[in-house]
């Protein structure tokens, strides 16, 4: 114990000398070092609050040469520590003692972890701002200087990311000596480094000199341009978009563009890739001019590259290519030059290709205005909404409003309704989803006596899917069609259907209706709710199987807000009181819950409305039981499987990041892990009768 | 320790081989004679500058050993390897959509270039690929406010001022954490992983596919190669081996079962289903026999350090293939010609199936594989000269220098021969490496480590 404390402060005096505000710090603390590591994590976050107690000088002389030894610890825990840190200069004493912030990073920027090593190069970027120029070179330039001759190339890697920071700020003599740095790392031994080096070129031509750059930059970017791995040269593409904005014409002319029409032709096709990636910003970089003489036929071969990962890639791009285009003339270049290239890939032999294409050739009916697209596009639009791929169908039918713009829905109509009718009975769940979500669209844009005639039917035999997922965004899609149709056509067309599905003989439809009120009745309002759903949830509360029952629950939970008191009074409580007496115990669970947020609401005053407690929040976790009394005792568990498999399958294929890989290779093959396991999963599971 | 891995170190680092005398250095592992079934040492791999040795077990452990720094007074024997980390890297597990076991053995480790202070490595099962770092920890924070050092809590009415942990020194701590987990990508059995030199992705190679993962990156991979017919009945061949060059990132070559080795080259697309090199031999009809495709069936591919040079593995032959010739290969080595009279027990006994493997040394001027009665052979190829050397106990005292043995072909059996009867088939060497600079040689016998090392005048 640090001797510190006065001559009274004896085993039982603490309580009066207003120490009671250290209990909490010196708990954070210690759990700096706690074996959990969420409690790390916690003490880390709340750094700022240790800083703050122990004072400035504490924070320099002892919190910083601790937390500069703790590269040891979990990833999590490092990533929290490099990102604090970024925000400590005014809890070390401000400006003057930023560098002391130094040493704790420079041993983060180490570290293996890729994101944790960013993370504090992002965090010394943001401290280098506050050193004076003084500093600047005193600690700061040092620093990126050791770490850009470090033994590791973890190091050598972070330095890449600080020249641009400290260059601008920097005396003449010491922006040589960066600069010097940067030209040694590009050509380092370890493609890793090259790497960091070619992805912060571009960065770095920013802040030099516009000499420096051409003397300079122009020659690193010709050899990283060159470099022996595929992985460097296709960074250089990116560093071509930064560099190619600070030349004038007749110099990205005779500096930049050979490079460029090498990468676009490179052997190996992510290069390619990568150049067709970064069209858009290529186009807009190097101006109209250049566009016409040489992308635009670089583009034409991009788009029959023989990879079609290329290709794919270029189609992407062929809208923003066209709206970049100057206005003056556009017409006729896309029509002469781009549309012959497009019509081929309409039936390229590649899938990823067509949908690439499918999801971005809509855009160019607002382009080429009604005529050319009723002459020229509309036999592509058909064309693809009579694809073999459903999605290329399905990316289609997504853009449609752009078309519904220009020529007016109607012109499609007929094509799109088989298109429309088969991806909603597509075998993979997947696809039906996908199609599911675009119904209230389609809904708005096709109107609401088409929508009767020809899709009403489909949303309700989305309602009885056998796959959750699908019946779940079914629940979703008609709460949204009646937010856009109103309650009228709610009670004449949607609500007796769903209120008859109570009365099937599977139980997982009967709770398809709840889960379709749980959704609808706000949208339907306190009259629909009270007369027509209401009766039918309380009927449903003496359903024979446990989970129709305590869904009734959290249904009347629910929808209790809408109801008024009286029916809560009358008809709610009684029920939920009912249930609380069940024999099955998660029944009893959940009709609690719902009667103490019931009781709060009919205790309140009226118009002051409860709050209602998050249902689903309190219910996770909490495992289904099995039943027994012949029941299918499996039933509530595979019921849950399916549940969870479902929806981590519809995140790992929808909202995957496709991004992840440096490498472009988004459409190969990729392995049917886990997502597919998942789904093999959700199919196996029977859809149980009752 | 320099962390880049430089070439030419490696070129001028280690001897011709040609006049070696191999000594006994070390040997590690059980002496007694019934061996566990979890002790069988399943992969034996150098790291980058051979400092570190790390073997695999049908157990599914990872042993490393790291070699000590070099004896100033005893400059006759360079660092021996002793154990640094031991962990258990796979545990059974069982596939329940499937109905399989799998096992634990580790089928192969990969060490990664170095990136900082501490060791990566890659291991992998049947199923699953670990990537594991290996550091040390030679401080530990001391000091809490709320409690003693020993646990026990303080009166926290006794707190009146903070303290804050210092780091102070302590015993030196190896630690091994999984840092990754590449599950799911494999309906087949694993048989290679390789890194490529672009340090940020490597290949999982099994019986039918391949596949391309970056190293941060465990939720997806991509699938290069995929042989798998669409009906498996018309199924003839399987992948059995799998390596990057070693320099040219976006080349990568993989043997089959039925002896070729195809190249390929990921710039051309992305999909690398078909090869830019096929690497055959034609068959020989007077050798022609009912055991042909079976003992031509490559067990193990490397390339050489330079890139130039590839070598396989058959059943009964080492060959060497310079990648600009696909015809036939460059230099072809007789392992052990004189079981060719043998197949016929051999195949009944199931050895025919054994998986040989083999290793260039660091000048990539001599090539080792293993045999049969734990003897392993060497190959120089620049004087042609082989030697036959046994691993063994006897003899095991350090800097003895290893005979060479004779297997006796013929009828007439001369004195130190031994004939091919007599040879033990349940001694196999299967997985031997060199240390990437020096003249260290790691053999392993079922489960035991020899490590040999060249005589130092």
């Amino acid at each position: 114990m640090a001797g510190a404390a006065g001559p009274g402060t004896g085993p039982g005096a603490a309580g009066g000398n207003g120490d009671d505000s250290l209990y909490p710090i010196a708990v954070l603390i210690d759990e700096l070092r706690n074996e959990d590591v969420q409690l790390r994590l916690n003490s880390i976050k709340k750094l700022s609050t240790i800083a703050l107690a122990l004072g400035v000088e504490r924070t320099r002389t002892e919190l910083l040469p601790f937390l500069t030894d703790t590269i040891y610890d979990e990833d999590e825990v490092l990533l929290a520590l490099a990102e604090q840190l970024g925000n400590f200069t005014g809890l070390v004493g401000g400006p003057d003692f930023a560098h002391c912030l130094l040493p704790p990073l420079e041993s983060l920027a180490t570290v293996e972890e890729t994101v944790v090593r960013d993370k504090a190069v992002e965090s010394l970027r943001q401290i280098s701002q506050e050193h004076t120029p003084v500093a600047l070179e005193a600690h700061f330039v040092p620093l990126v200087k050791r770490l850009a001759g470090g033994d590791w190339f973890t190091s050598r890697t972070s330095a890449c990311g600080l020249f641009s920071v400290c260059y601008p700020r920097a005396s003449a003599g010491v922006r040589a000596e960066i600069r010097q740095h940067f030209r040694s790392l590009c050509s380092d031994d370890t493609p890793m480094v090259r790497r960091a080096a070619a992805s912060k070129l571009g960065e770095l031509a920013k802040v030099l000199e516009l000499d420096s750059v051409k003397s300079e930059i122009v020659p690193l970017f010709t050899s990283l341009a060159s470099d022996e791995q595929d992985s460097v040269r296709l960074l250089a593409v990116e560093a071509c978009v930064s560099i190619a904005q600070l030349l004038s014409q007749e110099d990205l002319e005779a500096l930049v563009m050979p490079t460029l029409r090498q990468a676009a032709e490179d052997k190996s096709w992510r290069v390619r890739y990568m150049v067709a990636d970064k069209f858009s910003e290529l186009q807009r970089a190097v101006g109209p001019k250049i566009t016409l003489s040489d992308l635009i036929p670089a583009f034409q071969n991009l788009l029959k590259d023989c990879e079609a990962e290329v290709r794919a890639a270029a189609a992407h791009k062929v809208r923003e290519l066209c709206e970049n285009l100057p206005t003056e003339g556009r017409e006729t270049i896309i029509m002469n030059q781009i549309l012959p290239y497009i019509k081929e890939l309409v039936s390229d032999t590649n899938q990823h290709v067509k949908s690439a294409l499918a999801s971005v050739i809509m855009g160019l009916s607002t382009i080429l205005g009604k005529e050319n697209t009723i002459e020229h596009l509309l036999p592509l639009f058909l064309a693809q909404l009579k694809d073999e791929c459903p999605e290329v169908r399905l990316n289609i039918i997504s853009n449609l409003d752009c078309v519904n713009e220009v020529i007016g829905i109607r012109q499609l109509s007929q094509s799109l309704l088989p298109a429309i009718v088969e991806l909603a009975e597509d075998a993979k769940w997947r696809v039906r989803l996908a199609i599911i979500e675009y119904m209230p669209l389609l809904a708005g844009q096709l109107g609401v006596e088409f929508f009767d005639e020809k899709l009403n039917s489909l949303c309700m035999a989305w309602l009885v899917d056998h796959v959750y997922a699908v019946r779940e965004a079914a629940t979703t899609n008609l709460m949204k069609l009646v937010q856009r149709f109103g309650t009228e056509w709610a009670q004449s067309t949607i609500v007796p259907r769903v209120l008859v599905m109570a009365n099937d003989p599977n139980y997982l439809h009967r709770m398809t209706t709840l889960f379709c009120i749980n959704a609808l009745s706000e949208a339907c309002g306190q009259e629909i709710t009270t007369k027509h759903m209401l009766p039918v949830v309380v009927k449903m509360a003496g359903d024979q199987v446990a989970n129709v029952r305590f869904n009734v629950a959290k249904s009347l939970q629910k929808i209790g807000p809408i109801l008024d008191t009286e029916a809560l009074r009358e008809e709610v409580k009684p029920v939920l009181q009912k249930l609380g007496q069940d024999e099955d115990v998660d029944v009893q669970y959940f009709a609690q819950e719902a009667i103490s947020v019931v009781a709060r609401r009919l205790h309140r005053p009226p118009g002051e409305a409860g709050v209602i407690p998050d249902a689903e929040g309190s219910e996770r976790g909490r495992a289904l039981r099995v039943r027994g009394r012949g029941q299918d005792p499996g039933r509530a568990h595979r019921k849950r499987a399916a549940r969870a498999a479902s929806e981590a399958a519809v995140e790992a294929a929808w909202f995957g990041g496709t991004d992840a890989a440096k490498g472009p290779a988004c459409q190969l093959r990729v392995n049917p892990r886990d997502a597919l396991a998942l789904l093999e999963i959700a199919d196996l599971v029977p859809f149980s009768r009752d | 320790m320099f962390p880049k891995f430089s070439l030419r170190s490696m070129f001028y680092g280690a001897g011709g081989g040609n006049d070696i005398q191999w000594c006994f250095s070390q040997v590690k592992g059980a002496i007694d004679d019934d061996v566990a079934e979890a002790d069988i040492i399943s992969t034996v791999e150098f790291n980058h500058s051979g400092e570190l040795l790390a073997t695999g077990d049908k157990g599914g452990r990872v042993v490393i050993f790291q070699q000590e720094q070099e004896n100033k007074i005893q400059s006759h024997s360079r660092g021996e390897y002793n154990v640094y980390s031991t962990f258990q890297s796979h545990e059974p597990e069982f596939d329940y959509l499937k109905s399989l076991e799998i096992e634990e053995k580790i089928n192969k480790i990969r060490w990664l270039p170095q990136k900082n202070a501490a060791q990566f490595l890659l291991s992998t099962n049947d199923k699953t690929i670990k990537l594991w770092k290996i550091s040390e920890r030679d401080k530990r924070p001391e000091g809490y406010n709320l409690k003693e050092e020993d646990g026990r809590y303080r009166d926290p009415t006794t707190v009146t001022t903070l303290r804050v942990p210092v780091f102070r020194p302590m015993d030196l701590m190896v630690e091994a954490s999984p840092r990754r987990i590449f599950a799911n990508a494999h309906t087949y059995h694993i048989n290679s992983i390789s890194i490529n030199s672009d340090y940020e992705t490597y290949l999982s190679a099994d019986d039918l596919r391949i596949n391309l993962w970056h190293l941060e990156i465990t939720d997806r991979s991509f699938n290069i190669v995929d042989i798998k017919p669409a009906n498996m009945e018309e199924l003839t061949e399987v992948i059995t081996a799998a390596e990057f060059h070693p320099n040219s990132c976006n080349t990568f070559v993989y043997s089959s079962s039925k002896g070729t080795i195809r190249l390929c080259d990921m710039r051309a697309s992305a999909l690398c289903d078909r090869h830019s090199k096929l690497f055959e031999e034609p068959e020989d009809p007077s050798n022609r026999s009912f055991f042909s495709e079976i003992i031509s069936s490559i067990s193990d591919v490397k390339f050489s350090h330079s890139g130039r040079y590839m070598m396989t593995r058959d059943y009964l032959s080492v060959k060497i293939w310079d990648l600009n010739m696909e015809n036939r290969p460059v230099e072809t080595y007789q392992v052990h010609e004189y079981l060719r009279s043998k197949l016929c027990s051999l195949y009944e006994n199931d050895c025919i199936f054994d998986k040989f493997e083999c290793c260039w040394n660091g000048s990539d001027s001599v090539v080792m594989t293993g045999s049969y009665n734990n003897f392993f052979r060497m190959f120089d190829r620049n004087t042609k000269r082989d030697i036959t050397l046994e691993a063994s106990r006897e003899n095991n005292k350090p800097r003895t220098v290893l005979k060479p043995r004779k297997v006796c072909a013929s009828g007439k059996r001369k004195k130190d021969e031994i004939s091919v009867d007599s040879l033990d088939f349940n001694k196999k060497i299967l997985h031997t490496a060199w240390h990437p600079k020096e003249n260290i040689i790691a053999v392993a016998t079922t489960n035991n480590l020899y490590i040999f090392q060249d005589k130092v005048n």
